[in-house]
């Protein structure tokens, strides 16, 4: 027997405040862009979980979503990380605290 | 014996969720996100949506994690860790999990229980896709071939 | 008679799970699912023995010699004898090598590589798992492989093997597009992901004698051309072994093993080969279809597994006869042609449904693959630039 919607959520909730850490306690780019993208999948499993538990589900709107959204993310990622390996290049560092060009 | 599924798979996505997002090796948590993304198809699986899991098996894991693995090897020099880590973003991401577990404990209408549902094929995604999705098909094409050649511009060598 | 010799391992499944009558239901799920894995990986580990000792075997009479002929009639056991070699030796690992990604490593390629394998269709109704996008399992596994070797490369700690493992994961992702794309046509004309309607969509026979398979039609056969020249890179074989180059970079991003995980990586590779021969005999060659009327009395797994000996004949003698390809020929070949070509057997398959599938369909598909071959052979410029040659003597 499978756990009622509200447990889902609750799983999802927790993913995307981990996601949420990541993205804003760390200190390399590359790892707030794996905070973002765990933010997305908790996204996409909200959908799916409100998908399965809907009263039709012959209307696959969630799946539909949740496809997007993984593509979407992974369009995403690669010019993420594309800017990354650029902005490495000229300043030599990945640490966003000394990314301050544009400061004050 | 699908809520024990559960239970495992929930922990187990959670504990690698958190690896990644506080591990000080870089390898270490960019391969726990990996396993982390295991977890959440496992979930999609066991949720009935076996594509979507597959395709997140697939676009994730297979591209996503080996782009990240490959840009950490470029960008490193000589330091294999991540130091300095941001205590308040701890506190913010508390209180977010406190308000949005608030949220979904008050509202009555989200303990139900799962209902009974017809096994969602390949073909009725495909239909949905080519008939009633099809403006968005043809947009994340379009999206997907903007942001190839845009992270190539972005990477390319300068000329001299 | 005919029937059940067929299904005679399926009534030893059913007579094997007879005890457990009452069982509830997810034992009864349980059981059959591990009936199913030790049958696979029986077959398979044994088939993988044999195939290892009998590839030394081919490749040496193709060199003009025997191979290895001591250790048993006709040197058939040799397999005991190197896998009792392998068990016995000393497991190396370095000291600056990061030891859990070191240790995971060779498991996860063999993990991958193993349930590729679970849902190919064997015989008639002999699916170990079947599930309802197969071919879309079958992929998002293959490509998991590509981590588990950057996992290796990098966990020894070693530049030749992060070098090998760099180079190997831009081989495997290149190729992968190909891959897919020339599944595509496939997937289109039969309208399914699940490879058990693949099979069935190959069943009848044409004009009464002709088998139905889809390498019979002008974009199957290119695109099962594509299809196993795109296999033959992901499972790193000659011409194309650059990540284990001996004369290059020592093993790759095998460097650092010794021993089992040795031959764990080794079994990962070959078990590669056949999961790739066998999606490639489900797609195009007509699974465990026989291929004339009057020979479906032979049951169907043994039509499977002649047609994935055949094919496994093909890449031990591409082995024994080719020279390694350089890796940015790889590169340009994958990018260059063959996805150009892959595309063009999706268009073709297009063509060929929507002209009728008869005699006009063919030409028409033929056509198309011919005018985008030709014109590729012009704008690639394949032919040899090569100055006169010149000779410079020492003083």
């Amino acid at each position: 027997m499978m756990p009622t919607l509200s447990i889902f959520l609750v799983v999802s909730a927790a993913l995307f405040s981990i996601g949420l850490l990541a993205a804003l306690s760390r200190r390399h780019a590359i790892f707030i862009l794996i905070g973002i993208e765990m933010m997305l999948a908790a996204a996409n499993l909200n959908f799916i979980a409100f998908w399965r538990f809907s009263p039709q589900p012959q209307q696959p709107t969630g799946v539909m979503v949740a496809i997007f959204s993984i593509a979407i993310a992974a369009a995403e990622a690669a010019v993420g990380l594309a800017l990354v390996i650029a902005v490495y290049r000229h300043y030599r560092t990945t640490n966003v605290d000394q990314l301050d060009q544009l400061k004050g | 014996m699908s809520s024990a599924a559960f239970v495992v798979i929930a922990i187990l996505t959670l504990a690698a969720a958190l690896a990644a997002a506080t591990l000080q090796k870089l390898m270490h948590a960019a391969l726990s996100f990996a396993l982390a993304f295991v977890g959440i198809a496992a979930f999609f699986f066991l949720l009935g949506a076996e594509f979507v899991g597959l395709v997140q098996v697939f676009v994730y894991i297979g591209a996503v994690a080996v782009l990240i693995v490959f840009t950490i090897l470029l960008t490193r020099r000589d330091v294999e860790k991540d130091r300095g880590f941001n205590w308040s973003g701890v506190v913010v991401a508390i209180a977010v999990f406190g308000g949005l577990i608030w949220a979904i404990l008050k509202t009555r209408s989200v303990s139900i229980a799962a209902p009974e549902i017809p096994a969602l094929t390949v073909e009725r995604i495909g239909q949905v896709l080519m008939t009633g999705y099809i403006w968005p098909l043809l947009c994340v094409g379009l999206l997907l071939t903007a942001a190839l050649i845009g992270a190539l511009i972005l990477v390319m060598e300068e000329k001299r | 008679m005919i029937g059940s010799l067929d299904q005679i391992f399926i009534r030893a499944k059913q007579l094997l799970l007879a005890p457990l009558g009452g069982a509830p239901d997810w034992v009864m799920q349980i059981a059959s699912s591990l009936i199913n894995i030790f049958a696979l990986l029986g077959v398979f580990l044994t088939l993988f023995a044999l195939i290892s000792v009998l590839e030394r075997k081919i490749l040496g009479r193709m060199q003009n010699r025997y191979g290895p002929n001591r250790v048993g009639p006709f040197g058939l056991f040799q397999p005991v004898a190197d896998g009792i070699k392998m068990l016995i030796k000393e497991d190396i690992v370095p000291t600056r090598a990061d030891k859990i990604v070191h240790f995971l490593a060779p498991i996860l390629i063999a993990a991958t590589a193993v349930l590729a394998l679970g849902v190919i269709p064997y015989g008639r109704n002999m699916t170990p798992f079947a599930i309802d996008s197969g071919i879309l399992f079958f992929f998002a596994v293959g490509s998991t492989t590509e981590l588990a070797v950057f996992m290796a490369g990098w966990g020894s700690n070693n530049k030749f093997s992060m070098l090998g493992a760099m180079r190997a994961i831009a081989q495997m992702i290149s190729y992968e597009l190909p891959l897919i794309i020339t599944v595509l046509p496939v997937v289109m004309v039969v309208g399914a992901l699940s490879p058990d309607r693949i099979v069935a969509a190959q069943g009848g026979y044409a004009f009464g004698f002709a088998p139905c398979w889809f390498v019979f039609t002008p974009w199957g056969a290119a695109a099962f051309i594509l299809f196993f020249v795109s296999g033959l890179v992901e499972s790193n074989r000659t011409p194309f072994d650059v990540p284990e180059g001996e004369s290059e970079i020592v093993a790759g991003h095998m460097t650092e093993y010794s021993g089992f995980k040795y031959a764990t990586f080794f079994m990962a590779e070959y078990i590669g080969m056949f999961a790739i021969s066998g999606l490639g005999i489900t797609l195009f060659l007509g699974g465990w279809h026989a291929p004339m009327r009057g020979l479906e009395f032979i049951p169907s797994y043994l039509w499977f597994f002649a047609k994935l000996s055949a094919l496994l004949f093909v890449y031990i003698w591409l082995r024994g006869t080719l020279p390694r390809t350089r890796v940015d020929q790889i590169m340009n070949f994958a990018w260059k042609f063959m996805l150009p070509m892959a595309f063009t057997c999706v268009i073709a398959a297009a063509v060929w449904h929507y002209a009728g599938r008869g005699f006009a369909g063919w030409l028409w598909s033929l056509g198309v693959i011919a005018v985008v071959y030709f014109i590729l052979s012009i704008f690639l410029e394949t032919r040899k630039k090569f100055a006169p040659r010149t000779y410079r003597f020492a003083e």
